[in-house]
């Protein structure tokens, strides 16, 4: 998000504010905040609640990844957590179903979204209709869609939707969520149908925000559609391009109600097991909050890395 | 949004309107309007009907595109069996609560970040917005054992409805969208209405609001909807049958129910959504794209 921040965050901070003479400060501080009582009331409800369930629960997690909490007495246990969690058979198949799922989403959620929004913001009808129905999917409840996917379009008999349509066009049929080679195609899949929606409303706006001209100057160059795509309509959406795919990347990360309702949380031969529901099964079943808050750090860090990667990449750009 | 259709996008008006570039156009568009349609409706379609299909018809090789014998009784046996009414209540009170706590809390940060100019005032938005960048996964673990010991209070407070409802305050990106709106409002304004004499309250109940209404609106939509997807969070918080959230409750019906009834009940939970969505669809779309990324 630190391309949507910033505007806000730096006008905040152009803002002249008096600021107090350095010896002051400590007389001066109890007395603005009595000056500004209304200011000071209004923020203290949304302050408390940042605190409580936001800034405390991040150092939180951190602490906890170091203690064990066993019969309401806590310890101080220095990497332990981390290393039973490294222990985990499940640890590096979770890590590599969900950089699977991140690479595949990628693939099919972020270059899908961006022609499909090419493709509607040329037309000059129907554009109302067509954006409702490309939204519609994110509006139902995950839970909803993806039992619908799970009961009636993945179902392995010649009777589910897919299979059927597939029989009728003389394609071999699939097991989807028994095979373990397609249970990961067949999340991404369902989760690109209930998520795209939104990809697409902002690349169409970032598409609407490009002046006219430069593809009229292209076009009076020679240059044809492709060639427009690539120089005209790539360049200035870009920023827009790397920020959603980021956004995706960390949103992907966190795949956890896919596996959880279409494959019963592991699914076949361990071929859905995510991260997220690795820190799920830790915390919430196997009694074990502090190895789940490790596993939560160490999630962190892995996309802290690829947030800098990003913000290097975008750096260097510029 | 508005529907630029005069201006220039990659291909011309000139091209599209020529002979051959109007039958490519026209057939592109008759291919995406159908494609389109059968791609994003017709799932919801096989639902509804899928969910009027008795046992044994959905089992039938090819499945049948309409339903020969209507079973009415799935959708009947999903209100019963699950107690739709108490969940979809809970859902709804729990959305409602959502959006009255945002508004008043966010609605007041935000006014007093922007306007009021308080001590500290830019710390504190960048440690909210530092927020964004923690995956929500990444909390959930220290944020359950937060709600269910709450520091200096000790007070628990799974199944209560302010677990849901205060974290859902500590939202960034409102306070960021709200702010930036209450920014572009002119000082003049605020200074005019100073001189009349009005308290912040005042100027931000007779001035600021009145002229903030489709904000608070693109606000109000996020948090219903928010609410009525989130699965993990009130699953975690809500763990009694008698709190519980229409989508959890369907999740922990699942299995033990027939799988048309539980389709005909996740039909039934995505009614609310997808009515809000057609009845403000506009304010929808126009809140997420101009709202959040066109900076």
């Amino acid at each position: 998000m630190t391309i949507t921040t910033a505007p806000g965050a730096v006008r905040a901070a152009d803002r002249p504010t008096p600021s107090p003479p350095a010896g002051a400060r400590r007389t001066s501080l109890g007395r603005k905040v009595r000056d500004n009582l209304t200011g000071h009331t209004f923020l203290i409800g949304a302050v408390l609640c940042f605190a409580v369930f936001s800034w405390y629960p991040m150092v939180r997690g951190v602490v906890m990844s170091f203690q064990r909490t066993r019969r309401g007495e806590t310890t101080w246990v220095g990497w332990d957590n981390y290393l039973r969690i490294l222990d985990d058979p499940s640890f590096w198949t979770a890590w590599q179903n969900t950089f699977y799922f991140t690479g595949l989403a990628l693939v099919l959620g972020y270059a899908v979204p961006f022609f499909v929004a090419i493709l509607l913001n040329e037309f000059r009808h129907a554009r109302g209709y067509l954006r409702i129905l490309v939204y519609l999917p994110v509006m139902l409840p995950p839970a909803s869609a993806l039992f619908l996917f799970k009961f009636y379009a993945y179902d392995p008999s010649d009777a589910g939707l897919f299979n059927a349509i597939l029989k009728a066009l003389g394609l071999p049929t699939a097991q989807w969520m028994q095979s373990p080679e397609m249970t990961m195609p067949a999340m991404v899949l369902a989760s690109t149908w209930m998520n795209m929606g939104s990809a697409v409303l902002i690349y169409l706006a970032a598409l609407q925000n490009i002046p006219g001209e430069l593809y009229e100057a292209a076009e009076l160059d020679g240059a044809g559609i492709w060639r427009r795509i690539r120089h005209v309509t790539i360049p200035q959406t870009r920023l827009i391009l790397a920020l959603l795919a980021m956004l995706q990347i960390v949103a992907t990360m966190q795949l956890f109600i896919e596996p959880l309702i279409l494959a019963n949380g592991a699914g076949a031969e361990d071929s859905a097991t995510s991260v997220a529901y690795l820190i799920y099964q830790h915390g919430f079943f196997q009694n074990d909050l502090n190895g789940a808050a490790a596993l939560g750090v160490i999630m962190l860090v892995v996309l802290a890395g690829f947030s800098a990667a990003y913000l290097r990449l975008t750096a260097k750009q510029d | 949004m508005a529907q630029d259709t005069g201006t220039r996008t990659l291909i011309s008006q000139a091209q599209l309107r020529r002979g051959r570039g109007r039958a490519v156009y026209w057939t592109l568009l008759a291919v995406v309007i159908i494609g389109f349609t059968l791609v994003f409706l017709g799932p919801l379609y096989w639902m509804v009907t899928g969910a009027l299909k008795s046992g044994q018809e959905i089992a039938q090789t090819p499945p049948s595109l309409i339903p020969q014998d209507p079973q009415w009784q799935n959708y009947a046996d999903a209100w019963h069996n699950l107690d739709l009414a108490k969940l979809l209540f809970n859902t709804f009170y729990y959305a409602t609560g959502a959006v009255l706590f945002q508004l008043v809390f966010d609605t007041a940060a935000a006014y007093s970040l922007s306007k009021l100019r308080p001590v500290l005032g830019n710390v504190i938005l960048g440690m909210m917005l530092a927020t964004l960048m923690i995956p929500a996964m990444v909390l959930i673990v220290p944020q359950y054992v937060t709600v269910i010991d709450l520091p200096i209070l000790h007070i628990n407070l799974l199944d209560s409805p302010f677990a849901i409802w205060l974290p859902l305050v500590a939202n960034a990106f409102n306070i960021f969208l709200l702010k930036r709106f209450f920014d572009s409002i002119p000082e003049d304004l605020m200074a005019a209405a100073l001189m009349d004499g009005a308290t912040p309250l005042r100027t931000l109940w007779s001035v600021v609001l009145p002229m903030s209404r489709p904000i608070l609106g693109v606000v109000s939509i996020f948090a219903v909807t928010a609410v009525w997807k989130d699965f993990l969070w009130p699953k975690l918080v809500m763990p009694s049958p008698e709190t519980r959230t229409v989508s959890v409750g369907i999740y922990a019906f699942a299995g033990g129910t027939p799988m048309n009834v539980v389709i005909a009940a996740s039909v039934i939970a995505a009614i609310p959504t997808v009515v809000i969505f057609l009845v403000f669809q506009r304010n929808i779309m126009s809140g997420l794209t101009t709202g959040g990324l066109k900076g």
